[in-house]
């Protein structure tokens, strides 16, 4: 099932070379599920920043709007690195299209998972203050979600993420945004015992 | 302006010169602003620190036609006796440091699977392994199988009596194998040494290895998050190594006191419950904080209030005066019914990244994704969390380092996983940073930030990352690795002033994108400051005298001598009694004007003298030295002192204290 789809082409430079190759580990390699994982994060974190880039006009409180300035610095940084990746693996770059993952040939982005629905980012746009706060949260909870089950789906296919920066970068994807999801959890406490919601 | 002798840029032979930097400013414009890029020949900048040797990867360990390649990523350190085990991507390499300007590369041991995070003891050997592409064959094919019994997520284990040839003992498979690792010692149980497993990564199958399960604990009990596991390994069987603890370190975490949660929340919301409290309206407390309760909590209950007495139409100034009476116990009890119906709430995050311990005083510090814990750790295979801290701007807390004393403690926030630029200017000064807390008993109390004070480029991966203490007594200084942000050495032993003494730094790999590499980890051993570059190789550091550490403290420092360390099992350190731990406090009491300098110089001069003579005339010199250091609060120290912090007369009385116990010490030394 994995399919073999070029080893890393700085290994392939290495192999030409006149300097004795050293006996060092075997390159790695990537499959199209990894592809898949990294190309479709790009529209997934565009998403995020739209949402987050919402919040000083948006009238959300100083502590919605500091998580947000944080996201929006993290994925920005994560969008770059996966588009630096997919060039150098000559493979097709996506752009940061906050409506979805954009694939070559296809007219229409698609939804990863855990993003939102135009109708949930409109219902979003249309919130302000508290309801911006409550409702943001509420999505980017299901979106850090969506991105962790992107995570266990990359692991749970033979031969992915066996590429050094792919681990890391799924690793690092799972265990910020679980975080960011308590931290988050506990906002949304502490906000629905607060003045809306009771 | 004085005149930064010390800064060598381009070549470490530029500070063979025999003069120092001795002003008490940091050089501006700061030198580590604008160096060129390159991998061998990157630009570099230093300042009260000397670049002793800097040695490539082996060539195992390095693809010269790929600068940064992540297989070859170098990470932690462990020593023991002459040798650096330094930790890669591929495996481990073993230097031989007995002349520190010339390492030799002793063995290349190639094991893939990333962070290999290693440590010591005895002839043991630990090595964490966490990726998917580990195997326990040490090959380097690789693992494709979705399941498979040749992967090896957990924790290797070899016997390095000769350690030229490593030999594998056994492994200990955990469920999300191991990211870092601790190696744990207990006073009393001395035939077992313990290894605390941390492991962010994902779960894996259970048909990989029975019993692991992602399920929440409500549904699994026995859930392998939101755990970590103890390894206890016999020393006399190391083949018997095993999983003998999986503990809950992180149930019924309350929500902790955030602190800075946005300063302008705090604000805005205190003055929302004075203004409140000022109109008569209704205010509760709920975690901790004030907070003013709006009108639809208050609305429905006065009007049951009313219709309780029988009424009917508006509240009366009575109604509301029994609400306001009752109001914190139907907020109370509001909370514990919402949060019964959330176990999510109780459980905190699903995992340490790493866990300092400190086992002579019986405590760890663990950094556990969103929040900083107090461990007490007596009973080394069931430790207990006793405190918590959360930190609006920590995104991810990654390790800890206890000062000597144990009564402070430094959290690092390693935001952005180590592979993200955020030391740029645009970053905040509070985000990826140190955060200082003082510690008493089992509370922790937030004191301020610390974070490299020079801006990096975006080509250039820094934040927060690991370092240990210089032991210099009477102070906590500690160096630090900040990728690509280079070594970091700073004074924390004011809590609330952190403040940077030293550093080195280079420019980035490569001008136009960010290819990892820097500083993984900066440690203290034997006397030189040792740094895992991860693309760069191995460097090594000589400390150089300046106007924040003198030559005295630096040669105190040096008589601390470890046969082995490992950074996160933090020793108590103990200076032998010695005539240059007296002259280092003489210096401290002279830079903070703890003391009159006709004083110094007189303590000075009969310490000179003292240590000329011998046998009883040196313990009578000593003993009557001692007697003529000035009584406790008799210090002169009217204000700051040059390094701008409190002089205050109770720093000096500890400095004083602490000569009279090193003469008296030495006066009784045989």
């Amino acid at each position: 099932m994995a399919t073999l789809l070029a080893v890393l082409g700085t290994w392939a430079c290495a192999a030409g070379g006149s300097r004795p190759v050293a006996p060092a580990p075997a390159p790695a390699s990537y499959t199209a599920a990894d592809v898949h994982f990294v190309a479709g994060m790009i529209g997934h974190h565009a998403q995020a920043i739209e949402m987050a880039g919402w919040a000083p006009t948006h009238d959300a409180s100083p502590s919605v709007r500091a998580l947000c300035e944080r996201i929006v610095v993290a994925q920005r940084d994560e969008i770059a690195f996966a588009q630096r990746w997919l060039r150098e693996h000559h493979e097709f770059v996506p752009p940061a299209d906050p409506r979805g993952h954009v694939m070559p040939g296809m007219d229409h982005p698609t939804l990863m998972p855990g993003m939102l629905t135009p109708e949930q980012m409109a219902q979003l746009d249309a919130a302000r203050g508290r309801e911006f706060d409550r409702l943001f949260l509420t999505f980017m909870i299901q979106h850090h979600q969506g991105a962790i089950t992107m995570v266990e789906q990359l692991l749970a296919t033979p031969g992915a993420a066996q590429e050094g920066p792919i681990f890391r970068f799924a690793a690092d994807v799972n265990a910020d945004q679980s975080t960011e999801i308590e931290r988050m959890t506990r906002m949304l406490t502490a906000l629905g015992s607060g003045p809306t919601s009771p | 302006m004085s005149v930064l002798l010390a800064i060598g840029i381009q070549s470490a032979a530029a500070c063979a010169t025999t003069k120092f930097d001795m002003s008490t400013t940091a050089p501006n414009p700061d030198p580590r602003v604008g160096l060129r890029a390159g991998w061998f020949d990157a630009g570099q900048a230093a300042w009260n620190i000397r670049l002793v040797s800097t040695t490539p990867p082996s060539e195992q360990f390095i693809n010269r036609s790929a600068p940064g390649d992540f297989q070859f990523i170098n990470s932690d350190l462990a020593f023991v006796g002459p040798y650096v085990i330094q930790g890669n991507f591929s495996g481990l390499q073993v230097w031989d440091v007995s002349n520190p300007k010339h390492p030799r590369l002793h063995r290349a041991f190639v094991c893939p699977g990333s962070q290999s995070d290693v440590s010591v003891y005895r002839n043991l050997l630990f090595v964490s392994g966490e990726a998917l592409n580990g195997r326990t064959d040490c090959g380097t094919q690789g693992v494709p199988d979705t399941v498979s019994h040749e992967r090896l997520r957990g924790i290797r284990i070899f016997d390095i009596t000769d350690i030229a040839n490593p030999r594998h003992i056994t492994d200990v498979q955990t469920c999300r194998g191991s990211h870092t690792h601790t190696v744990v010692t207990s006073p009393s149980d001395t035939a077992n040494v313990y290894i605390y497993v941390s492991g962010s990564a994902p779960v894996r199958s259970p048909n990989e290895l029975a019993g692991c399960s992602t399920a929440a604990p409500e549904v699994d009990p026995n859930s392998s998050l939101f755990r970590i596991e103890v390894i206890q390994v016999p020393l006399a069987h190391p083949e018997q190594a095993r999983i003998v603890s999986s503990p809950r370190i992180f149930q019924d975490l309350a929500a902790p006191a955030t602190h800075g949660e946005a300063p302008e929340d705090i604000a805005a919301a205190a003055k929302a419950v004075a203004d409140a409290r000022a109109a008569g309206g209704f205010v509760a407390t709920i975690n901790g904080r004030d907070r003013v309760m709006p009108p639809q909590f208050i609305g429905p209950r006065l009007d049951s209030i009313v219709k309780a007495r029988g009424g009917s139409g508006a509240p009366t100034a009575a109604d509301s005066a029994a609400l306001r009476a009752a109001l914190q116990n139907i907020v109370d009890r509001f909370i514990a019914a919402q949060r019964a119906g959330r176990p999510d709430l109780h459980r905190g995050p699903t995992q340490c990244h790493d866990i300092t311990v400190y086992p002579a005083i019986g405590l760890a510090g663990g950094a556990c994704a969103g929040y900083g814990f107090l461990l007490d750790i007596r009973d080394v295979a069931h430790p207990q969390r006793i405190a918590a801290v959360a930190d609006s701007n920590f995104s991810f807390w990654h390790s800890a380092t206890f000062d000597n004393d144990g009564t402070k403690i430094l959290f690092t926030d390693e935001w952005g996983g180590g592979l993200q630029p955020r030391c740029r200017v645009t970053d905040k000064r509070e985000w990826g940073a140190d955060a200082i807390f003082t510690r008493s008993d089992s509370t922790l109390t937030f004191q301020s930030y610390y974070k490299l004070p020079a801006p990096q480029t975006p080509n250039e991966n820094c934040v927060a990352h690991n370092g240990t203490l210089i032991p210099v007594p009477g102070r906590d200084i500690m160096a630090q690795g900040w990728y690509q942000g280079g070594v970091s050495v700073f004074d924390w032993t004011d809590a609330a002033h952190p403040r940077e003494i030293a550093f080195f730094d280079r420019g980035p790999m490569d001008s136009t994108k960010l290819l990892g590499a820097g500083s993984w980890s900066a440690y203290w051993y034997n006397g030189y400051i040792i740094s895992s570059e991860i693309a760069r190789g191995l460097d090594i550091f000589e400390l150089q005298p300046s106007g924040f550490l003198s030559q005295n403290e630096i040669d105190a420092a040096k008589l601390i001598h470890f046969d082995y360390f490992n950074a996160q099992d933090q020793p108590k350190l103990v200076w032998p009694a010695s005539f240059v731990v007296g002259r280092a406090y003489l210096d401290q009491l002279e830079r903070s004007h703890g003391l009159a300098s006709q004083q110094i110089a007189a303590l000075r001069d009969g310490l000179a003298r003292a240590e000329r003579l011998s046998g009883q005339a040196r313990r009578d010199a000593l003993n009557q030295l001692a007697s003529q250091l000035p009584a406790e609060g008799s210090g002169a120290a009217p204000s700051g002192g040059v390094d701008g912090r409190a002089g205050g007369d109770a720093a000096a009385d500890v400095k004083i204290r602490a000569l009279a116990s090193v003469l008296r010490d030495l006066a009784a030394a045989p």
